[in-house]
């Protein structure tokens, strides 16, 4: 399994890099809190640690650490619109269960 | 499914925890807000894609109240309830105001700040901004989906205290939370990222619709100072329009109009100079209200010599800004262009000939103050984890107190770097006085009469001593938003006063009280809204569900007559989720809930007979 972008995900994500001016890539991850049990976390990758997994998807590195993939392996990154809102969003096969909003889940 | 942002190593927050934060630009003619999504700084648009909101808010007949481009289209029908460029009355008395009898509004001199007289009452500048905070404040939530956690403020260099106060007022008023006020000039460097730059000095060209202004900043160790400001509060773009429209009027040989043509020919004349930005030559041709036909044709060349002279006055004040600020125009490092009116290529041919250098043009000059802003909120609302980005301002005028015979003396001068607090030693003028009034001024001048009053405030117990003898220390304290308070103290007995500078514009702390609360009346509605939004939900789940129940059930458990019982009631309720009133719908959903009882009743037994048909009791697990 892996963790894959999706076009227009990865187009912003190339984006949000190069005017950050720095960066090797994104960093998806999970944090126990939050009302229903876990949370992802979405962050700039400046310095790789050594257990990190790096996967590659549409020349954008995607890193997660191993003790975050149990919970995220085969999750799909999308970058959507609703309304004015814009951002990202997580379609994680793990889900068994998430708060009303979304931020959290169960697995 | 809540949307994330891409956060900075390690600053994730947790679920719903996200420190939303925006930058405002509040124009005199346009507002804007932006924010930083994913490390990009954004303008964010309304729901038809627009990111100017125009400054202008409607008071209907109806009790609605308009802002931006449903404000606009009143303008001309309803001259005297829609208020526009109120930015240029916040914080001021009638008298500071110049050409006030070209405004249309019935003006009302309170204390302090001038107010305006519409139909909705007595309405004061601050309140009219707030509405439009307000409106941008809903955009924004509406955009990050989910509460601001603040704002950072524009406000140009050159804004006293008063106005300061005024603007935060104003906030305050909308229910946004104000991080920082920030200097207009110095949001459009950090838009720029300046601060990551070398170091060097800086010039802004602010050419807005209706105001001219330029500052000089030094960008030291990532911190921008502002050494001087100055421009020309009634030149802008619209002044080019104007001059395209008596071009048109002298050409076509046209009387003055009606308000319709003007209005017509105004817009036309806009169309021409935008037309004219990226065009050699531009057709203005139009349809008058008495039939008159124009068909005219304006080259590029004739736009310039004719607006030769606008440009030429933006001119003088940069000269004067240098001067201040003791720099050559060699000193210059950049020059940042802000404000629609800079696309004009005549004002950038003029700007890079006078600076010997082109100017900053790649970031859209109507939203790089809010870009700026923006920049500042997100770095103040803690989602970043480099603290580098601190910015220092200065302040545009001198602050200091009365003395003997209406002189000032100066205790803070002009174009001090703020935060800044700074302390002078005064004395008693008479044998045996107890007593001393202090009266902080704000201005350049000598003389009392021609400074702007801040406050006053009394230092009483000072022991009786002989003229001269008692050592008074007072000290002027700035905040980084530039707003003062003032402190006296007598050194040998310890009496001590102070003040802070709520600046006498005329909002007295219960006036704000007074406005926060008829806010909270709005909060009313909005409160009875909701309630009957969820008496409807409860309705309609109601009714589906009983619905269902009779499709499935109502054949087989329900005789005729309880059947028509049960819909006559439903049909009641759905009637009343027609109208307005929560109660009756609560009702309406309990006199259901009762009459279907029975059937429910009647359901919950078939069903378990169904469930025990032809089970044995000891087969069933209990």
């Amino acid at each position: 399994m892996a963790i894959t972008l999706t076009e227009t995900a990865a187009n912003r994500v190339r984006k949000f890099l190069a005017n950050r001016g720095k960066g090797i890539g994104l960093r998806l991850g999970v944090k126990t809190t939050g009302c229903s049990g876990m949370a992802y976390t979405l962050e700039f990758v400046d310095d790789l640690n050594t257990e990190d997994m790096v996967f590659e998807s549409h020349d954008v590195k995607v890193i997660v650490d191993p003790k975050s993939l149990v919970y995220i392996d085969g999750t799909e990154l999308d970058f959507t619109k609703e309304g004015l809102n814009e951002g990202f969003k997580f379609n994680n096969p793990n889900v068994k269960d998430e708060c009303g909003c979304g931020e959290s889940f169960t697995v | 499914m809540a949307l994330l942002q891409i956060s900075e190593p390690g600053m994730s927050s947790a679920p719903h925890q996200h420190k939303l934060a925006v930058g405002i630009d509040l124009g005199t003619t346009n507002s804007l807000v932006a924010t930083v999504r994913s490390g990009l700084a954004a303008v964010l648009l309304d729901d038809t894609g627009h990111a100017l909101l125009p400054s202008i808010v409607h008071y209907a007949a109806d009790g609605q109240i308009d802002v931006g481009h449903s404000a606009q289209l009143q303008q001309t029908q309803d001259p005297q309830n829609t208020l526009l460029s109120v930015k240029r009355l916040l914080g001021r008395g009638l008298l500071d105001i110049g050409n006030i009898e070209h405004l249309p509004y019935h003006f009302v001199e309170t204390p302090g700040m001038v107010q305006v007289k519409t139909r909705a009452g007595i309405k004061s500048p601050v309140e009219v901004s707030a509405e439009i905070l307000k409106a941008l404040k809903f955009r924004a939530e509406q955009a990050l989906g989910g509460e601001l956690t603040g704002a950072v403020i524009t406000v140009p260099a050159y804004f006293d205290d008063a106005q300061r106060q005024a603007t935060k007022d104003a906030a305050r008023l909308a229910g946004i939370n104000v991080l920082r006020l920030l200097n207009e000039p110095t949001a459009a460097a950090v838009a720029y990222g300046l601060e990551n730059a070398a170091e060097g000095i800086y010039v802004i060209y602010d050419l807005g619709g209706g105001t001219f202004d330029v500052s000089i900043l030094r960008l030291a160790k990532g911190i921008f100072e502002v050494l001087a400001t100055n421009g020309d509060s009634a030149l802008g773009g619209d002044d080019f329009d104007r001059r395209i429209f008596c071009w048109i009027l002298e050409q076509a040989g046209l009387q003055p109009l009606e308000p319709a043509d003007t209005r017509l020919l105004t817009t036309k004349a806009r169309e021409a100079k935008e037309w004219l930005t990226d065009h050699a030559s531009a057709n203005i041709t139009a349809v008058l209200s008495q039939g008159e036909v124009i068909d005219l044709h304006l080259s590029q060349s004739d736009f310039h010599a004719m607006c030769q002279q606008l440009i030429n006055k933006t001119l003088l004040p940069i000269r004067k800004a240098l001067r201040d600020a003791e720099l050559n125009v060699e000193e210059v490092q950049g020059i940042v262009l802000v404000g629609g009116a800079t696309r004009m290529p005549q004002v950038r041919h003029a700007v890079s000939s006078f600076f010997g250098r082109e100017p900053l043009t790649n970031l859209d000059p109507d939203q790089v103050v809010a870009l700026g802003a923006a920049i500042q909120a997100n770095v103040l609302a803690g989602n970043r984890n480099d603290n580098d980005l601190l910015l220092l301002d200065v302040i545009p005028l001198s602050l200091g107190l009365e003395t003997m015979g209406g002189l000032v003396e100066r205790i803070i001068p002009r174009n001090a770097t703020l935060p800044i607090a700074r302390a002078q030693d005064f004395t008693t003028f008479k044998d045996g006085q107890t007593a001393m009034s202090i009266h902080v001024l704000q201005g350049e001048r000598e003389l009392v009469a021609d400074c702007r009053s801040l406050g006053r405030f009394e230092l009483r117990g000072i022991p009786p001593m002989a003229a001269g003898a008692a050592r008074i220390r007072v000290t002027f304290q700035v905040d980084a938003d530039g707003l003062l308070s003032v402190s006296a103290q007598e050194q040998t007995s310890g009496a001590h006063a102070d003040i802070v500078i709520k600046p006498s514009y005329g909002l007295s702390e219960e006036q704000i009280v007074d406005m926060l609360q008829s806010s909270f009346s709005a909060a009313e509605t909005d409160k009875r809204a909701r309630m009957l939004q969820e008496a409807r939900v409860d309705a309609a789940r109601l009714l589906e569900a009983i619905e269902a129940a009779l499709r499935q059930d109502g054949e087989a458990l329900l005789d005729a007559n309880e059947k028509a019982a049960i819909t006559t009631h439903m049909e009641n309720l759905r009637q009343l989720t027609q109208q307005e009133d929560s109660d009756a719908i609560n009702k309406a959903v309990e006199t259901l809930n009762h009459a279907t009882e029975h059937f429910a009743a009647r359901r919950m037994d078939a069903s378990v007979r169904k469930a025990l048909a032809g089970q044995a009791l000891n087969t069933l697990e209990l």
